[in-house]
């Protein structure tokens, strides 16, 4: 099938250096997620993969063979967009057809193909119609199709679910699984939502400012982030950061996650005062402001009764926090 | 829906202005039509009246189609601006397409120098684009107005046709390079069609110039064979005698195919399949 290799990777439009080496090994079935935060060249390099920009340096390897000089469509890639990216003026059927019509497929060969995407996506009822007929998650599972009609090596995703409702992006991120766990292809995904990353990943590669943060499974960078961003980035509610010294610790911060804070009224570690309460049913999240540490988050299952105002004493779960020196670097 | 913006009384004031300025942009084009049809007498006598029984007079229409060839003025009218529509379209969109798609070094700086053609009239350089034609031996050909036509509609329909490039999605375009897609079918199949509005805006603009204009037919194809219809009509305006029956008739008839090429470009205005394209 496929194997992706970066080596070294760098991309500068003008005197920016958007991408500052990149090293990375993507193995023959493996879904790897790029997160980071807007702006950080996950998407850049996604595009440098598929061959929409030509890299600054560096040499990119699918299959063991270069393919720095190879046009996009000769890379045996394929992408879904954000923006789902339909031909607007092709129906559902010619829209997923196109690409192998292009590499000179018989007729009979693509409507084989075709059938079978439109089959795992149940896309049947829709083969006829344009894509001004679809609704917005139609839409993305026609741009899935499309790419999944083309057998490629290596399939691409650039934010697929960024454009879809709360409870469309959980179906589609579920039939994404699915298709994975189906083909067993290659997939790079592209997302600047940590849920997907930590949901759909084999592998995560945290990005920041063109540079890789960390590479690994999505539990090893939950309880083993190699510095304070990686901590912060992965984990939702985000990591509370408490200044070190004031709780007599070495280093500059402490790291600890906000299910890894007991809360109490009788006594704790820290004293703080609440400034605000969500109550989500499965879960209480409570704002303390505890200086000089500022607004902790603390995380509590099921409904919990504390008021705004209210006096508390927090206390971390010592084994479970990390520290970080003054670069930001983890101290273990 | 807000009660202000629909009361009557606004509504009311928006339309006697509309109505208004249609009165008065109409106007010069009612009393040539209405005068064409009257008798010389008449004409002079109450130039406001409508023609009636007794003024109704078909002679200009007639002095139009006997005298010299005016079926041959309307096909070279409508050869040099179909022609030169065809070329603006096509190289300008080509061109917007090139500023608005590719990075490459000087692109702001030929983005700006095909701008520069929008302020300068391209009539002060007659002199130099007659003895061009002369040297090329193209003087009383139609392809010279063609080709003037084009250099003049040019920049306006880069700098509008770029502008409305850049609104493609990206991601159209790339989905189509992945498909092997070439540049050329990228450009006429998912751009073109997506743009067609801004096609059409920039045809009405470029038509309407080409066809009234005077100066370029008489300068650089007065010949018989090439007269265009507004240079034609000018055989009826001596510096002594005016046959006005036969100028006003020619100038109704005139109107009349610019009128039907601005219907149909306005459908287009009105269609355009971007709906579905990208969210």
């Amino acid at each position: 099938m496929g194997n992706l290799t970066l080596s070294n990777v760098t991309k500068s439009f003008g005197a920016t250096d958007v991408i500052k080496g990149v090293n990375l090994t993507v193995e023959d079935g493996e879904f790897c997620v790029f997160v980071g935060p807007s702006g950080c060249g996950k998407s850049t390099l996604l595009r440098i993969i598929a061959g929409l920009e030509d890299s600054s340096g560096g040499e990119i390897k699918i299959d063991g063979v270069s393919v720095n000089n190879t046009p996009p469509s000769k890379r045996e890639i394929a992408m879904v967009f954000q923006s789902y990216a339909l031909y607007p003026h092709l129906t559902v059927r010619d829209n997923m057809g196109l690409g192998l019509k292009q590499a000179g497929s018989t007729a009979a060969q693509v409507a084989q193909s075709v059938a079978r995407a439109s089959g795992m996506l149940s896309l049947d009822a829709l083969l006829d119609r344009r894509p001004a007929e679809l609704s917005g998650g139609q839409r993305q599972r026609v741009a899935i199709g499309r790419a999944i009609v083309r057998t490629p090596k290596l399939f691409l995703f650039d934010e697929p679910l960024s454009n879809l409702d709360a409870a469309l992006r959980v179906n589609t991120r579920i039939e994404i699984a699915r298709l994975h766990r189906e083909l067993k292809a290659t997939m790079v995904y592209v997302t600047h939502d940590q849920v997907e990353a930590m949901t759909l990943a084999d592998k995560i590669v945290v990005l920041n400012a063109g540079r890789v943060e960390q590479v690994g499974r999505p539990m090893d960078l939950y309880n083993d982030p190699d510095n304070a961003f990686v901590a912060g980035f992965i984990g939702s509610p985000k990591m509370n950061f408490l200044k070190a010294q004031a709780l007599g610790e070495q280093g500059e911060t402490v790291g600890v996650r906000p299910e890894h804070l007991a809360i109490s009224r009788d006594a704790g570690v820290i004293a703080g005062r609440i400034s605000h309460v969500e109550k989500l049913g499965s879960e209480t999240l409570i704002y303390v402001r505890a200086e000089p540490h500022g607004l902790l988050t603390v995380r509590q299952f099921g409904e919990q009764d504390f008021a705004v105002d209210e006096a508390v004493y927090l206390t971390p779960d010592a084994p479970r926090a990390f520290r970080f020196d003054a670069g930001g670097l983890r101290m273990r | 829906m807000s009660v202000s913006r629909h009361s009557p009384a606004r509504s009311v004031a928006a339309h006697a202005v509309l109505i208004t300025y249609t009165l008065i942009a109409l106007f010069p084009v009612f009393v040539i039509v209405i005068n064409a049809f009257k008798s010389r007498k008449a004409i002079f006598a109450h130039p406001l009246a409508l023609p009636n029984a007794e003024t109704l007079d078909w002679v200009g229409f007639k002095t139009v189609l006997k005298q010299g060839d005016f079926f041959q003025y309307f096909l070279n009218s409508m050869t040099v601006t179909v022609g030169s529509l065809f070329f603006v379209l096509l190289f300008g969109a080509m061109a917007a397409f090139a500023l608005s798609e590719y990075r490459f070094k000087a692109n702001t700086m030929v983005g700006l120098y095909l701008a520069l053609g929008i302020m300068i009239p391209i009539r002060l350089g007659t002199v130099a684009i007659l003895q061009l034609m002369v040297a090329s031996g193209l003087v009383n050909t139609l392809t010279s107005l063609v080709l003037v036509y084009t250099a003049q509609g040019l920049p306006l329909a880069v700098f509008i046709l770029s502008e409305f490039m850049r609104q493609v999605s990206d991601d159209l375009k790339n989905a189509g390079r992945i498909d092997g897609l070439s540049e050329y079918r990228i450009f006429f199949r998912l751009v073109l069609p997506l743009i067609r509005p801004a096609m059409a805006t920039v045809a009405v603009f470029t038509m309407i110039p080409i066809w009234n204009d005077l100066w370029f037919p008489l300068i650089l194809a007065p010949a018989e064979s090439t007269k265009t219809i507004t240079l034609g009509s000018q055989v009826f305006i001596g510096q002594f005698v005016t046959d006005w029956n036969a100028v006003l008739a020619a100038l109704s008839l005139a109107i009349l195919p610019v009128l039907v090429l601005y219907l149909i470009f306005s459908r287009q205005l009105i269609r355009g399949i971007t709906a579905g394209a990208v969210k």
